[in-house]
């Protein structure tokens, strides 16, 4: 009687609550699992080496099930890194100066209109930053430097730089916030002016969170596809500058995985792409916890000589 | 000198401060040009046709997308809430929760077209189906689970230790506390969540490139839900709003694809900014009614 009892108020719930909580385990580590099976084809069935799809730039996979193509990266990888290598130059000076703007300049402007806004911006759907990005941005650039088309580098790094500003800015503010205020008041004592106590005390003392914001919007950037698809150009080859069109590793999966043959060469290079992007954002996960334990380790030595 | 140097030391402050000020302004500026460009191109030379259910128009990818969201969060919601209090209250601190968390961190920062490969193989490719709504909403939900699980665990922390104690010394179980006492507590919190998970899969496009399909028939007057044509029928294709704007760029279908894609942005941009408003209004009460 009192068993029964306890299985139903007690035991049941738990079971059910634990078995979902397991499903989310199970889920992760399947989603990891399916890419590494469907991927590992390149090397394992058409025999090609991690170094050739790494480090050449010979593009041409086969679209059929006998192999014998060619599967370098190179060029979609370097797409990747340089597009939000730039993304990032041209959005990382702005947002820390939004970002101080609404924590340290004006903190109410900053709560009441400036907080609301950034949100906006992150809540933009990213084909919409892409139709912008194409029926704005690239005539525009077309015509400023009078190119044959405005399929640019550039306007995919400007496209991501809107779209990964929200997230910089959000997080180095919450950093710059999280600094104690006692800091501010005994850099003021000393008679510091505003930009002093900013540049020598609340910038330095918020460095792990703002190198937690840069991460944070490099793997943004690295995972978006649509909205650089609709504006890079999608041409397989380097680019020259950064006003000539190119690709990347996010660009070449969303366009091409649709018309390549399952289970073919093509079809499992991509697939290997995959692989590459999810032990990206693995990667900026490793990242972002190895800052956050320098910084907390950083202020315990802190703390203990104080 | 020394004045030359406090001189030097307060120009450059006053300089510092209108540059930061003009960035703050330039990016207000930007936003409300960008959304003001949006509304405005998508509302010019607006006609009647743009809501009809045909190609002329985005009734069924409005329909779609709606219904595509509705089916996601009816997934994710049980699943990412029972996740978040599994954490919170069943894991303990061990290793368990430990890996689950790195899990829900894992999750929420895959890109997005992985998830929608994942989808593709496991609910198109593994299921040999085609294209269809369902594997659409499992892949978005895959994408709002983290959040919804991360919400549920701030939301339970966030709750008073003394609602547990009080509901334990009266004799409940654990679970009857959860059931009963603290979940009822940690809802509207939770609903801020899902609002904010909601308007996330409104937008999401390259999740569903590979699973919901670029494509949508519907026959408006069927009602059979094994027809492919019948609009509830989670198994049929659905091209949502998001899809149909990556749609326009190339595959001009209707002669006024542009006009149509405008007009899809303009639909977007409203819906997320009125769930991002709802779900404000929601958390500016709850920490209203906290401060009581």
């Amino acid at each position: 009687m009192y068993n029964r009892e306890m299985i139903k108020n007690e035991y049941l719930g738990r079971m059910i609550i634990t078995i979902c909580g397991i499903l989310v385990i199970v889920l992760t580590l399947s989603i990891g699992v399916f890419l590494l099976v469907k991927g590992a084809g390149t090397f394992l069935i058409y025999k090609h080496s991690v170094w050739e799809f790494l480090f050449s730039s010979a593009w041409d996979p086969q679209d059929t099930s006998s192999g014998g193509g060619k599967v370098g990266a190179l060029i979609y990888i370097a797409g990747s890194l340089l597009t939000c290598g730039l993304a990032l130059l041209i959005a990382a000076p702005f947002s820390f100066a939004g970002a101080i703007f609404m924590t340290e300049i004006a903190p109410k402007t900053g709560l009441r209109l400036f907080r609301p806004a950034v949100e906006i911006f992150v809540g933009i759907p990213s084909v919409v930053y892409g139709w912008i990005g194409l029926t704005i941005l690239v005539p525009f650039i077309k015509n400023l430097f009078n190119l044959p088309h405005g399929f640019t580098v550039l306007s995919a790094s400007l496209v991501l730089a809107v779209m990964i500003f929200p997230t910089i800015t959000t997080v180095s503010a919450d950093a710059i916030r999280s600094v104690p205020q006692e800091y501010r008041d005994g850099a003021y004592a000393l008679g510091m002016t505003r930009w002093e106590v900013i540049k020598g005390i609340v910038i330095p003392a918020a460095k792990g969170g703002i190198m937690t914001a840069i991460v944070l919007g490099l793997s943004r950037a690295f995972g978006e596809a649509l909205a650089v698809a609709m504006v890079i150009g999608k041409t397989k080859a380097f680019p020259r500058s950064i006003l000539s069109p190119t690709n990347t590793i996010t660009t070449a999966i969303a366009s091409d995985m649709g018309g390549a043959m399952e289970g073919g060469e093509y079809n499992t290079a991509l697939w290997t792409m995959a692989i590459l992007l999810y032990l990206l954002s693995l990667f900026f996960i490793y990242a972002i916890h190895k800052i956050a334990n320098q910084t907390s380790e950083g202020n315990n030595k802190c703390r203990k000589t104080i | 000198m020394s004045k030359d140097y406090l001189k030097i030391e307060k120009a450059e402050d006053k300089a510092m401060t209108v540059l930061f000020y003009l960035v703050g302004g330039f990016f207000l500026l930007l936003l409300f040009c960008l959304v003001a460009y949006i509304l405005v191109k998508g509302f010019t030379n607006f006609s009647p046709v743009l809501f009809s259910f045909s190609e002329k128009g985005i009734g069924n990818q409005f329909f779609n997308t709606v219904y595509l969201v509705a089916l996601s969060l009816i997934i994710s919601t049980p699943l990412g809430t029972a996740t978040g209090i599994y954490m919170v209250e069943y894991a303990g601190n061990g290793k368990i929760t430990r890996f689950l968390e790195m899990c829900i961190e894992t999750l929420s920062s895959l890109p997005s077209i992985v998830v929608g490969l994942f989808g593709y193989l496991v609910f198109i490719l593994m299921t040999h189906a085609r294209w269809n709504l369902i594997a659409g909403a499992l892949s978005v939900s895959i994408l709002s689970l983290p959040l919804i699980a991360t919400t549920t665990v701030d939301a339970f922390k966030a709750l008073p230790e003394n609602y547990k104690e009080g509901s334990f010394a009266l004799g409940a179980t654990h679970w009857q506390t959860i059931l009963h006492v603290l979940l009822p507590a940690a809802i509207p919190r939770i609903i801020t969540g899902i609002i904010l998970a909601a308007g996330r899969g409104f937008g999401e496009a390259a999740a569903l490139l590979y699973t919901a399909g670029m494509s949508t028939d519907i026959n408006w007057s069927n009602w059979n839900i094994f027809s492919g044509t019948c609009p509830l029928n989670p198994f049929r294709p659905g091209e949502t709003l998001a899809l149909h704007i990556w749609g326009a760029r190339t595959e001009a279908l209707a002669p006024n694809a542009a006009q149509i894609a405008d007009f899809s942005s303009a639909i977007l941009i409203i819906i997320v900014f009125s769930f991002s408003i709802i779900s404000r209004f929601i958390s500016g009460r709850i920490s209203r009614k906290m401060a009581q």
